[in-house]
Parts: structure tokens; sequence; C-alpha cells
């Protein structure tokens, strides 16, 4: 159970980043997974008055801001247009249409909990996230960090020519997925390069960047030798959802499918 | 802390403490229609509408809603007992413990979605357990309702 002194609304950043340096001071998403935890708080500090809830459709990027809503998120006309179904896909199986109403993308990002949909998702895309005090930091790097005090503020997509999917496996509808893999493929300095990102291992999603050119016409049992291998290089444990040897099985298939779907479509 | 927000179209002014949860303010003024189920984000059975949109209110702060519009089944009474009516009708309530929460979210979605299929609407409401009637007679209700909700459009 979590119990809280005071609650703070600042009016500038530069407030709550000072009230966060307090050790016992936390910043608040959702409240969604926060609130099941069990701490004493002494300051909470709601970001939702500093303009954070909106996304930004710029010339070469998408700024969602850390306050945004998954469903804000999920229904995003900007991000559809270049990615497809696929964020759609990675946020609809999360709980329901309340639970997103109120849980944000900076809580899902910052946190980087081991079972995140959306974590794995924007991991797989060119992200970066835009820190009060840290700067702007590539996701990938962010992700291996230790929990510290900034501030999370943007989570911050690169427009570009990939091409994106997106799957899970669950137990039942709306729980925590069993695996989750993402897909995307584009040219990265002239080159074609994959993305593969696997969350929900149990642990927290990791990438694997690969510089395969595959060839269109390449067949099923290709596509499944590059499958097996890029599996082969993260790490699975076991937990009550399924052990470790089912989780690669399924992110074998789960990967699989995604690259052969973006290779009939086309790149 | 003194929190200030619009309930059912009524200004409160409340003191509550800074970890009290929505669900238990607005209970303690009078809104028993919110029910505790899992206290977890998981069942839908406190859902209320916090500026319009359907959220948990056992996972929002009061704080936060300081300002805010507030509507639970009290505020939505008239469109509640009509679609109501046709839960009853197909036999889609039983103990009625999750009825509040479930109907919130069909009024909430009957507003974000313009004439859902039964995948929309059975993906809109994936966030409301009922543990009574295996959902498929709410489906046909929730159907039935928006029928005749198009056909009174239609009409008027």
């Amino acid at each position: 159970m979590i119990t809280i002194d005071n609650y703070a609304k600042p009016a500038t950043l530069e407030e709550a980043y000072k009230l966060n340096q307090a050790r016992s001071s936390r910043v608040m998403g959702g409240m969604m997974w926060m609130r099941l935890g069990k701490a004493h708080v002494k300051t909470l500090i709601d970001l939702s008055g500093l303009g954070l809830d909106e996304i930004h459709d710029e010339d070469n990027v998408i700024k969602i801001g850390a306050m945004c809503t998954l469903r804000q998120v999920e229904e995003c006309e900007a991000l559809k247009e270049l990615f497809g179904d696929g964020i759609a896909e990675s946020i609809r199986h999360i709980v329901g249409v309340q639970f997103r109403n109120q849980a944000t993308i900076g809580g899902s990002i910052y946190g980087r909990f081991g079972f995140s949909d959306v974590l794995t998702a924007f991991l797989a895309l060119d992200t970066f996230v835009e820190l009060y005090d840290g700067g702007i930091v590539r996701l990938s790097d962010f992700v291996n960090r230790a929990p510290d005090k900034d501030i999370l503020l943007s989570v911050i997509v690169r427009k570009g020519k990939r091409k994106f999917r997106y799957d899970s496996i669950r137990r039942t509808k709306t729980d925590f997925p069993v695996i989750a893999c993402a897909v995307v493929t584009g040219i990265v300095h002239g080159q074609e390069t994959w993305y593969f990102s696997v969350g929900a291992r149990p642990m927290k999603a990791a990438l694997v960047e690969k510089k395969w050119e595959i060839p269109a016409d390449a067949s099923e049992e290709m596509i499944a030798d590059y499958a097996k291998q890029v599996v082969s290089e993260f790490t699975y444990g076991s937990n009550m959802r399924g052990s470790a040897e089912y989780r690669r099985h399924l992110a074998e298939v789960l990967l699989r499918r995604e690259m052969s779907s973006i290779l009939a479509e086309g790149r | 802390m003194e929190i200030r927000f619009i309930l059912n179209k009524k200004q409160i002014s409340i003191d509550v403490k800074a970890d009290a949860v929505l669900m238990d303010v607005l209970r303690s003024l009078g809104c028993k229609s919110i029910k505790c189920g899992c206290e977890t984000t998981n069942c839908g059975l406190c859902t209320v509408w916090i500026d319009g949109k359907s959220r948990l209110s056992c996972s929002v702060l009061a704080a936060s809603v300081d300002g805010c519009e507030i509507t639970t089944l009290e505020g939505v009474e008239e469109e509640a007992a009509e679609f109501g009516r046709f839960l009853a009708a197909e036999g889609g309530e039983q103990c009625g413990f999750c009825s509040p929460g479930f109907i919130m979210n069909v009024l909430a979605m009957k507003r974000e979605l313009q004439d859902p299929d039964l995948e929309e609407i059975k993906e809109y409401l994936a966030g409301n357990l009922c543990r009574c009637t295996g959902y498929m007679s709410q489906l046909r209700a929730i159907q039935k309702y928006m029928a005749a909700q198009k056909e009174k459009e239609v009409q008027a």
C-alpha cells in the first residue's frame, strides 16, 4: 500500500524537478502501478499542469508529452499514418479503455516495466526520450539506465520510411503479455536495417539490430532461419505465465510472422 | 487539503487527505453506485467519467480532480435506466454488482464510437468484468440498445 503525505501540482518544470530531488518524493504518471506498490511518499508530484499532455506532429518527429494517456497515443492519427496499426496494436490490449484513459506514456516508459507492451513497441522505433536534466537520450540507452531523480518530459519518435509490426500473446484478454514482439525495418545510412524488440520475457524489452538485406521473395524457410537467429540473441525467463522455453518458441513464431508480413507488403 | 470539483452538475468543495482515492470520496458524498471490486484497476466496477472520459476511480487520487467535472451513474439516471431495461430484457443483469461501472462505460462508448460493430464493442468493454452473465446477454443488450438509439436519431 502506498501512503502519501503531500500532493503537489507544480506550476513550472523547474519547481517539479526541485521537489523531486528529495529522496522521499515521487513523480506520478497515471498512478496505475505506483498505487499498488508499497511505499511512503512524502511529496507526490503531479505533472498534469505543465502542458505535457499533447502530441505534436512536427516536421521530422512526433513528440508525445509524458502526460499523454495511452488512449491518446492509441488514437493518434499521425502515428497511424507513419506506422499503420502497429502502435495501436501494442496498446489496445492493455486492460480496458478506462485504464488507458488514465495510464500515461511517461509512466509506461519511465517505469521500464518488464511486462510493458508500450516499451517494446517504442524501443523498436527510432525513439528518444526528453529528460528535464539529462536532455535528449536514445530510448535504447535510457532503458538500461538505473532509475534516478530526473523527470521524463516527452517521448520523441523520429519520422522515417520504416515498416513496423507488433504482436503479443496473452493467456487471457487484458492480462500482461506472455511475450511481446516488435519488428521495424528501414534504410539506415543507405543500408537495410532490421530492429527486433522483445519484451515480457519476462524482463524489460531489449533491442537487437541487424544489417540484413532480405530479398523480397525470401522463402518461408529463409525467414524462419532469420527469426531463429535473432531469437537466440535474447534471454528468456520463467514465471507463472510461461516458461523460458515457451517464451522463446512464441517469440520465434511472432518475429517470423512479423517479418513475413513486412516482406509481403513490400519495403 | 481542500479540493473543488463539479459532481453530477453540482459544485462540491471538500477536504481530502493527500492519498485519498476518488472512489472513497465519491462514496462518502453519497454516490453509492460506485463499487469497489478489485482495487487493482482490472474490473471496471468503479468507472466514473472525469471530464467526459471514463476512468477508474479506485486509482485516481482525489486531490488530482481539483477543477474537474465528474459524472457518476447518479448523474445519468434516465439514460442508465433506459439501457438497464435492455439489460434486464436480455437477462444481462444477475447479481448486478458490476452494472453501475458497466453501464457508465457503455454510455461512454455510445458517446465516443459511431455505430460500433461487435468486435469494437467487446474491445471497448474489455475492462469491465462480470462473473455472472458470461457476457453474451450483455452484448445482445448493447446491440439492441444501440440499434434503438440509432432508430431514435433517424426518427428525430
